[in-house]
C-alpha cells in the first residue's frame, strides 16, 4: 500500500486540507446509494420504496440514529480500526471475525464468572478479557507468520472459521444457559453490561470506547517512537531493517497482536452492550466489513470513525430494508466490495500516473 | 469393518473432488507466479452459476458454473496483473462481492422456493468390476464423472507443464518474469491465462460442490474453500501429484467426521468441522518459506 496519510491533492488545491476526508466520505456515501440503487433495479426491486426503507432505517429519526446507525457502528469502529493498524504495519489481517469472535467469548465468559463476585469492575473485567482473547487469537497467525512465513491473510481466514466452529461448541457446551434448550449463554446480569449512553436509545458506552480508541491509536501513530516504527515497517521493511534501528518482525508482530486485542475488543463491546449473551450469530460479519471500513478510511485512525459510521448507517438501512421492502441485507456485500474495488483503481491509477511521471 | 471404512473412503473421495479441481487451478495460477485470494469468490459464484444453469440440464450447469469462475478471476486480473492493485486488497474485495452477488442473486430469483429449492445430483458412474472390489471400490469407480475429470487432471497437468512449450513458458513466467521477457514471452499475457485457467477451475469446483454433492445451493457455501485450495498447493508442494494427494488428504479430514459418527465416538462434532481448517494451518506451517516463493514476482 502506498502512503495512505498523504493526500496528493493537497498541496495545490483550493479546498482546505481538513476539508478532503470529509468530501471523500460524502462522495462514498454518493457512490454507495447509487451502486446500491442501480443493483435493485437490475435485481427487479422496488427501488424507490428500498431506499425510503434505508433512510429510514438510518438517519431517518432520532431512534434511529441512537439505537440502530450508532449500534451498529460501534464494532464497525472498532474492528476498522484493528483492521487499518495491522495494514499500516504490512499485516494482512483479515481474521477480525475470528479475534472479535474469541473476544465475545472471553467477555462472557469473565462477566458471567465475575459479576457476583466484582460487581461493577465485571464490565472492566470483560473488556479487559476480550482485548486479551483477541490478541491471543490474533497471536497465532503472528507467530505462524513470523516462525514460518506463513502467509496472514489465509491463517486468519482459518482462524475465523475455527473461532465460528469453536463458538458453536461454547454456547452447547460449557457456556450454555442452564435450562440447555438454546445454543447459547446464559445473559449477562445487569451489574456486568455496559451502561447506555442516552435514556431513550440502546447506544452504549461502546461507542465512547470505540471513539477514544480511534483518537488514542491516531496519537500513538502520529507522535510516538513506537507510531513511527510501525509505520516506518509497514511502509518499507526492507529500507526500515536496512536503516537498523527497527526490528520489522517484532514491530509487526506487536502490531497484529495490537490489532487482535482491538478486534477482541469490538467481541466484548458486542457482548456487554447489544446481545447481553454469546450466540453463534453475535456477528454479521462485522469483521469482514471492517476491511472495507479500513480501506475507504485509507487505514487513517480518525478516519475510520467516519467511515464505520457511514457503513454502520448503511448496515442499519439494510436490516430496515430487507424488513420493510423485502431486500436482502446481504446486498450491502457488494456495495462494500464495489466501493473498495473503486478505492483500490482510482489508487493504482494515481501510482501509475506518478510512475509515468517519474519515466519509470 | 468395511461397512465404516468404505463410506468413509467414498465420502473422502467426494469431499476432496472439488478441491482438487480448485487446487489444480490455483496451481496453474501460482506457477505462473500469482496467488489468486480471489479463489474463494470464483468457487461460491460457480456454485451459483450452476444451481442457475442446471435447470438446463447438469451439463449446462457445469458449463454456466465455469463461466461465472471465468468472470470473476478476469476481474482478478484486471485489477492485479493489468493495474497491478494489490492482490490481497483486491481479491478479499472480490470474495465480498461474490458472497453478496450471489446471495442476493439467490434470493431474488429463488427467494419463494427457499432453502427447500433442490436439485438432483448427478449419479455415480460405476465401472464394472473394479467398482467391486473391496473398501476402496465404490470410493475410487463408482463417482460421478467430475471426480474422474478431477483425477485425470493430475496426469494431464504434469505433462502439460514439464512436456510442453506452453508449460515451459508459464513456469520461465512465474520463476523469472525478466528472464521470460528477455526471451519473447509475454509474461503479462501468460499471467492473466493463468489466471482465467485458475478461476475457471474455480468455478467448476464450485459447480461440482453443488451438483455433485450438496444438490442446492447456500449463502456463503463455499466456507473457505478456496483459501483451503491455496494451502493444498503449498502442502502438494506445487507439484500435481502432490496437490491430488493433499486434497484427499484434506478430504479425508473432513469426512472423519462421518467415520466418528459410525463408530460412535462422543466428541464435540465442531471438532470435526474445524479439523480442515486446523489442517491448513499446519499445512501452511510446513510449506515453509511460502511468502518468498509465491510472491516474489507480485510484490
Amino acid at each position: 500500500m502506498s502512503d495512505p496519510a498523504t493526500p496528493a491533492l493537497a498541496a495545490t488545491s483550493p479546498i482546505p486540507r481538513y476539508a478532503t476526508p470529509v468530501l471523500r466520505v460524502v462522495l462514498v456515501a454518493a457512490v454507495a446509494v447509487g451502486a446500491l440503487a442501480a443493483l435493485l433495479a437490475a435485481a427487479g426491486y422496488d427501488a424507490a420504496l428500498a431506499l425510503g426503507a434505508l433512510w429510514e432505517g438510518s438517519v431517518g429519526s432520532w431512534y434511529a440514529i441512537g439505537s440502530a446507525t450508532l449500534v451498529r457502528a460501534t464494532p464497525l469502529v472498532l474492528a476498522g480500526l484493528a483492521v487499518s493498524i495491522a495494514f499500516r504495519a504490512g499485516v494482512f489481517n483479515i481474521g477480525a471475525e475470528g479475534q472479535l469472535l474469541a473476544g465475545a467469548s472471553a467477555a462472557t465468559a469473565v462477566a458471567l464468572g465475575s459479576a457476583g463476585v466484582l460487581g461493577r469492575a465485571s464490565v472492566l473485567a470483560a473488556l479487559v478479557a476480550g482485548a486479551l482473547a483477541g490478541g491471543a487469537w490474533a497471536g497465532i497467525a503472528a507467530w505462524l507468520r513470523r516462525r514460518f512465513r506463513v502467509l496472514e491473510v489465509i491463517s486468519t481466514i482459518m482462524l475465523n472459521f475455527i473461532a465460528l466452529h469453536a463458538v458453536g461448541w461454547l454456547v452447547r457446551g460449557p457456556l450454555q444457559e442452564p435450562t440447555r434448550i438454546y445454543p447459547q449463554s446464559s445473559s449477562l446480569p445487569d451489574v456486568a453490561r455496559l451502561p447506555r449512553l442516552l435514556p431513550d436509545a440502546r447506544v452504549h458506552w461502546g461507542l465512547v470506547l470505540a471513539v477514544a480508541a480511534c483518537v488514542g491509536a491516531w496519537w500513538v501513530l502520529r507522535h510516538t517512537a513506537a507510531g513511527f516504527r510501525l509505520r516506518a515497517a509497514g511502509a518499507n521493511p526492507s529500507a526500515a531493517r536496512v536503516a537498523g534501528l527497527i526490528d520489522v518482525d517484532r514491530v509487526t508482530s506487536m502490531a497484529f497482536l495490537a490489532s487482535g486485542a482491538l478486534a477482541g475488543l469490538a467481541g466484548a463491546s458486542e457482548v456487554g452492550g447489544v446481545t447481553y449473551a454469546l450466540y453463534e450469530s453475535l456477528s454479521p460479519g462485522y469483521g469482514y466489513t471492517a476491511i472495507a471500513v479500513a480501506l475507504l478510511a485509507r487505514l487513517h485512525p480518525l478516519g475510520v470513525v467516519a467511515t464505520g459510521l457511514l457503513f454502520g448507517a448503511l448496515e442499519a438501512g439494510a436490516t430496515a430494508m430487507q424488513r420493510d421492502a423485502g431486500v436482502p441485507s446481504v446486498v450491502v456485500a457488494v456495495v462494500e466490495a464495489a466501493l473498495i474495488l473503486v478505492v483500490v483503481a482510482l489508487e493504482s491509477a494515481r501510482w501509475r500516473a506518478r510512475a509515468a511521471e517519474a519515466g519509470t | 469393518m468395511s461397512e465404516v471404512v468404505a463410506p468413509f473412503l467414498e465420502a473422502t473421495v467426494r469431499t476432496a473432488t472439488p478441491l482438487a479441481i480448485a487446487a489444480m487451478g490455483e496451481l496453474v495460477t501460482e506457477r505462473a507466479g500469482i496467488i489468486n485470494i480471489g479463489l474463494e469468490g470464483a468457487i461460491l459464484a460457480g456454485a451459483f452459476g450452476a444451481l442457475a444453469g442446471a435447470s438446463q440440464g447438469t451439463a449446462v450447469g457445469y458449463l454456466a458454473g465455469a463461466g461465472a469462475g471465468l468472470l470473476v478471476a478476469a476481474l482478478f486480473a484486471l485489477f492485479t496483473v493489468r493495474w497491478r492493485a494489490d492482490p490481497i486488497v483486491v481479491g478479499t474485495a472480490i470474495t465480498l462481492l461474490s458472497l453478496g452477488a450471489t446471495g442476493t442473486a439467490y434470493r431474488a430469483f429463488y427467494g419463494a422456493e427457499g432453502a427447500s429449492l433442490s436439485i438432483p445430483t448427478s449419479p455415480a458412474v460405476a465401472v464394472p468390476v473394479l467398482s467391486d472390489l473391496p473398501y476402496v471400490g465404490r470410493a475410487l469407480f463408482a463417482a460421478p464423472l467430475v471426480t474422474y475429470f478431477a483425477w485425470a487432471l493430475v496426469p494431464l497437468l504434469w505433462w502439460w507443464l514439464s512436456r510442453t512449450h506452453a508449460g515451459l513458458a508459464l513456469r520461465a513466467v512465474g520463476e523469472r518474469p525478466e528472464a521470460a521477457e528477455a526471451a519473447g514471452i509475454r509474461a503479462g499475457w501468460i499471467q492473466a491465462l493463468a489466471v482465467l485457467t485458475g478461476g475457471t477451475l474455480g468455478g467448476l469446483a464450485g459447480a461440482s460442490l453443488v451438483l455433485a454433492q450438496v444438490g442446492t445451493f447456500a449463502e456463503g457455501m463455499s466456507a473457505g474453500r478456496g483459501f483451503i485450495a491455496i494451502a493444498v498447493v503449498v502442502l502438494g508442494r506445487w507439484h500435481p501429484g502432490g496437490v491430488g494427494l493433499a486434497a484427499l488428504l484434506f478430504g479425508a479430514a473432513s469426512a472423519l467426521q462421518y467415520l466418528f459418527q459410525a463408530m460412535g465416538w462422543a466428541l464435540p462434532y465442531q471438532l470435526f468441522l474445524a479439523l480442515p481448517y486446523g489442517m491448513t494451518l499446519v499445512a501452511l506451517a510446513m510449506g515453509g518459506g511460502y511468502r518468498r516463493r509465491a510472491s516474489g514476482f507480485q510484490r
